[in-house]
């Protein structure tokens, strides 16, 4: 398989969920557009564990691990990168609607940052 | 051109298709729905690059659990059923950082892997990877577990009005008007 093909998927990915970051002004419209980077990332890690064995091989692992464990952690890094999506989500979207309770809003380029605007 | 190439150009176009919809349509429910379809699809890619566990802990974790607190997130912040117009800024700039990001990562990984033919791995199963993680990988495991429990009692400390309320102190008058606004919206809930 060319891997070239998942690689500039990811890319494209990646670069429509910074596309979303920078565009979108409602809160879980952001956050679906870092879903979209994360997947992205995953995808990398995923096609990098199908083409970068060969370089990786003959590399131990940790002293306090097996010594003899297989090269390609592509995978177990992509469900890492899993764990930490659905604890983000979790969090960022407790925020969100916290948010929403006090102020009725989620826009988030109406978010007060500063001291004066936070006590008027 | 084999079949997995094949297979895996029909699955990116779906993915980035889909994913384009998500960060450009007015609908937000909408947009949650083609992001299932956009998912859905990398969880096939993942499928046609071998790692099976990867693409059904996607489909489970991802099409399962987020998109739907997504969308359980734009339903209680009552988001309008029809079109709105106000979910975005203007495209100039986002635009510009948006395709100037995605296509030099492009031609970086297009650059470096050319077009070369890559033999398919050992399909990565649960044997396999249970057996890298619990081996190599198994103090980022733990310590995954631990950031997950913190992030458990996060989410509910920051959703509990009555977890963490302090005194009303007189000579604090920014607590006040905000404590004072925050009962008067919780009176009518």
């Amino acid at each position: 398989m060319h891997v070239t093909i998942p690689y500039v998927i990811a890319a494209a990915l990646f670069g429509l969920g910074v596309y979303g970051v920078a565009r979108r002004r409602n809160a879980i419209l952001v956050l679906m557009a870092v879903e979209l980077m994360l997947n992205a990332v995953n995808l990398i890690l995923v096609t990098a564990d199908v083409s970068l064995r060969s370089a990786l091989r003959g590399v131990p692992g940790e002293a306090w691990a097996t010594p003899n464990s297989q090269a390609g952690s592509g995978g177990a890094f992509a469900l890492f990168v899993i764990v930490l999506a659905a604890a983000e989500v979790g969090v960022g979207l407790a925020i969100v609607l916290q948010f929403y309770r006090v102020r009725r809003a989620v826009a988030i380029d109406e978010v007060p940052l500063d001291e004066e605007r936070v006590s008027e | 051109m084999t079949i997995a190439d094949v297979l895996m150009i029909a699955l990116g176009a779906v993915a980035v298709g889909a994913g384009a919809l998500v960060v450009t349509s007015t609908h937000l429910v909408r947009s949650g729905l083609y992001l299932v379809v956009s998912l859905g699809a990398i969880a096939g890619l993942y499928l046609v690059l071998g790692a099976e566990l990867v693409a059904w802990v996607q489909v489970l974790v991802y099409v399962g659990a987020v998109v739907v607190l997504l969308l359980f997130a734009v339903m209680l912040t009552r988001a309008p059923i029809g079109p709105s117009t106000d979910l975005d800024r203007p495209i100039g700039p986002s635009a510009l950082i948006g395709a100037g990001v995605g296509l030099g990562l492009a031609a970086l990984f297009a650059d470096a892997f050319r077009w070369i033919e890559y033999p398919r791995g050992a399909p990565g199963t649960a044997e396999r990877v249970g057996a890298e993680i619990f081996g190599t990988w198994v103090l980022p495991f733990e310590v995954l577990s631990i950031l997950l429990l913190s992030a458990l009692v996060g989410a509910i400390v920051l959703s509990r009005p009555d977890v963490g309320r302090r005194e009303v102190k007189p000579d604090d008058p920014r607590e006040t008007t905000d404590r004072a606004k925050e009962e008067d919206e919780e009176v009518p809930a």
